[in-house]
């Protein structure tokens, strides 16, 4: 049964969201769900941009108290 | 996906242009692109073992990111080397000018490498210097 991570990386500054969810993928197994936490307004654009380009599944995104909540799906 | 190469040529030592380059490197390399950064005159001291990554900043931005928890530039050099594949190769000259060996510098860059190498590499790729 796929499993779902939370990259916590509120706190830190573009690309560092981007590059702990790199970091998590590299573990997780195809079809899990990784669920970044970010205070960085940048991320919350970028992330799912990346995440577009290289394969995988941008899920969904929303913003509670200040905190970005992007979820993707590892496709590949 | 693109394949156009990324090419950084880095020589300052200022906090922001090492800043500036790290991202480019690092994002450029996870997002499958191939990435050569050249590591020359005061940014390579930074990549000598032991040494201070306490690089000083040119202006406003550079002094307000010490107080924010922005990746330190080594850690996504680091990154974009174990992550995304760059290769960091640091100058033959400016290691001479230092009198040092490839023993003493970080352990993730490539072998030292001139510029004709370099230039060679390079020429069908972008150029970007900091």
């Amino acid at each position: 049964m796929p499993g779902k991570t939370v990259v916590d990386a509120r706190g830190s500054f573009c690309p560092g969201p981007l590059m702990e969810l790199i970091a998590a993928l590299k573990s997780c197994q195809v079809g899990d769900e990784l669920e970044v936490l970010s205070t960085d307004r940048g991320s919350a654009n970028d992330i799912p941009e990346w995440v577009r380009k290289v394969g995988h599944e941008h899920l969904a995104t929303h913003v509670e108290a200040g905190v970005w909540h992007i979820t993707v799906r590892k496709a590949k | 996906m693109t394949s156009s190469k990324v090419c950084v040529v880095m020589v300052s030592g200022s906090r922001e242009r090492l800043q500036m380059a790290a991202m480019v490197a690092s994002v450029a390399a996870v997002s499958g692109r191939e990435v050569l950064v050249f590591l020359s005159m005061n940014a390579l001291p930074y990549f000598v073992k032991g040494m201070s990554t306490d690089a000083a900043a040119e202006g406003k931005l550079g002094s307000l990111m010490e107080h924010k928890n922005a990746p330190d530039f080594k850690t996504l050099f680091e990154q974009a080397v174990s992550l995304g594949e760059a290769k960091l190769y640091p100058c033959s000259m400016a290691m001479d000018v230092l009198a040092v060996g490839p023993d003493d510098l970080e352990p993730y860059l490539g072998e030292p490498t001139g510029l004709t190498r370099f230039l060679d590499a390079a020429r069908d790729g972008q150029v970007w210097t900091f």
